[in-house]
C-alpha cells in the first residue's frame, strides 16, 4: 500500500510545503549553475563545451540558441534565479512567492517543450546540456504541482 | 530577523553567481592568437603562422584536416610554440584527394581565417575530426562550428566557396608540390624536409629543440 503525505492538517501541509520549496530551490541552483556556465561560454566563444558531440554543436551553434544576440541560456539563468528566489521566499512563508513560482515554472515548462520540439523536429539533434536542463525543469514542474497551496494563498 | 533570511540567501546566491560568472569569463576569454601576418612569404603564398615572424626556427607543416596523424600532432605542435619562444609554426593546406572532406574542411579553416579566427577553427577541426568526418551534413556542422566561434555565419558560408579561399588552398598545394611534400603531415624545419622516419611527437620535438638551441638538426 502506498501512503501519501499527510496534508490534512495545516501544520503537516506547511511542513511539506517547506520541504518541497527547499527542494525546488536546490534544483533551481543546479539549473542556474548550468545555464550561467553555458551563457559565459557563449560570450567567450569557447567550443570545448561541446567537445565530442556534433549534436551539441548543431544545437548551441543554431539560430535557436540565441535571441537578439543573447544566448537562450542567459534567459534560462534568469528564470532559474527567479525560481530559486520565489522558492526560497515561499519556503519562508511569503504567500505571493508561491504564485510567482507557479507562473515562472509554468513558463519554463512551456518553453522547454518548445525547445525540445526544435531539437527533435527542426534541428534533428540534441544537446546534452539542453536535455539536462529539460530534466531539471520537469522536476521543478513536478515539485511545484505537488506542493500544496499554503494556507495563506488558499 | 527571520524575515530577512530569504533576502540574505537570495542576495548571497546572486553575488556568488555573478562573481563565478565573472571569474569563468576571465578564465575562458579567448585571447587573440599570436598570429604573425601570413602573407610575408617571398613568393606571396599565404600561410598561417604562430610565433614571431622573425623567429630563428621555422617549422612548416603541410596538413590535411582529415588525416588522423595531423590531428594527433596538432596539440603537441601548439605546445612546442608555447615552449619555444624562438619557434614559428606555419600551417599550409594540403588536402589529399583520398580524403573526401579534407578540402571542405580546409575551406572552413580559411573562411574562419578571413574573420581572424583561423587557428581557432584549425584546432576545432582537428579536435572534432572524429565527429565531422562522419557527420551526415558536414557543411551544416561547420556552420555550427562557425557560430560557436562567434563568426559571422553568412559571411563564413559565402567565403567557404569564394575564389579567395580557393586560391589560398590551391597556392598552398602548389607550394607543396614545389617543395616536394607528398604526404600529410609533411614538415620542414628551417626549409629542410624532416624525413618521414623522424616524424612523431618526440622526434619532432627533439629536432625543434636542437634547432632552437642553435645546433643543426640530425
Amino acid at each position: 500500500m502506498e501512503s501519501s503525505p499527510d496534508t490534512s492538517t495545516p501544520a503537516a501541509a506547511s511542513r511539506l510545503n517547506v520541504i518541497l520549496h527547499v527542494l525546488t530551490a536546490v534544483i533551481a541552483l543546479g539549473g542556474l549553475a548550468e545555464a550561467t556556465y553555458l551563457s559565459v561560454l557563449f560570450f567567450t566563444g569557447e567550443t570545448a563545451v561541446c567537445g565530442g558531440s556534433s549534436g551539441c554543436f548543431q544545437v548551441l551553434g543554431s539560430v535557436y540558441a540565441h535571441i537578439g544576440g543573447m544566448p537562450v541560456a542567459a534567459f534560462g539563468a534568469l528564470a532559474y534565479f527567479g525560481v530559486f528566489t520565489f522558492a526560497t521566499f515561499a519556503a519562508s512563508g511569503y504567500p505571493k512567492a508561491r504564485r510567482l513560482l507557479v507562473l515562472t515554472v509554468g513558463a519554463m515548462f512551456l518553453f522547454t517543450l518548445w525547445l525540445l520540439g526544435v531539437q527533435a523536429f527542426l534541428l534533428h539533434s540534441f544537446c546534452r546540456y539542453c536535455l539536462i536542463s529539460a530534466a531539471l525543469v520537469f522536476l521543478l514542474t513536478g515539485l511545484t504541482v505537488a506542493a500544496p497551496p499554503s494556507a495563506a494563498s488558499r | 530577523m527571520k524575515r530577512f533570511v530569504p533576502f540574505i540567501i537570495v542576495g548571497a546566491v546572486a553575488l556568488l553567481t555573478a562573481s563565478g560568472a565573472g571569474l569563468l569569463y576571465r578564465a575562458k576569454r579567448q585571447v587573440p592568437q599570436v598570429i604573425a601576418p601570413g602573407r610575408e612569404q617571398p613568393n606571396g603564398v599565404s600561410g598561417h603562422s604562430l610565433g614571431p615572424v622573425d623567429a630563428r626556427v621555422t617549422l612548416e607543416e603541410y596538413g590535411d584536416y582529415q588525416c588522423p596523424p595531423c590531428g594527433a600532432m596538432a596539440e603537441p605542435l601548439r605546445q612546442m610554440v608555447r615552449d619555444f619562444p624562438a619557434l614559428r609554426l606555419i600551417f599550409r593546406n594540403y588536402p589529399l584527394a583520398m580524403h573526401q572532406r579534407a578540402d571542405v574542411a580546409a575551406r572552413a579553416a580559411e573562411a574562419a581565417g578571413l574573420q581572424n579566427r583561423f587557428w581557432e577553427m584549425h584546432d576545432l577541426l582537428f579536435k572534432e575530426q572524429g565527429e565531422w568526418t562522419k557527420a551526415p551534413d558536414v557543411q551544416k556542422l561547420f556552420s555550427a562550428y562557425a557560430a560557436m566561434l562567434r563568426l559571422d555565419v553568412d559571411r563564413f558560408e559565402k567565403d567557404m566557396v569564394s575564389g579567395t579561399v580557393t586560391n589560398r588552398i590551391r597556392a598552398d598545394q602548389s607550394r607543396a608540390a614545389k617543395v616536394g611534400a607528398t604526404n600529410t603531415p609533411s614538415f620542414f624545419l628551417n626549409d629542410r624536409a624532416i624525413p618521414a622516419s623522424a616524424l612523431g611527437e618526440k622526434n619532432l620535438r627533439a629536432a625543434v629543440e636542437v634547432a632552437v638551441k642553435g645546433k643543426p638538426p640530425n
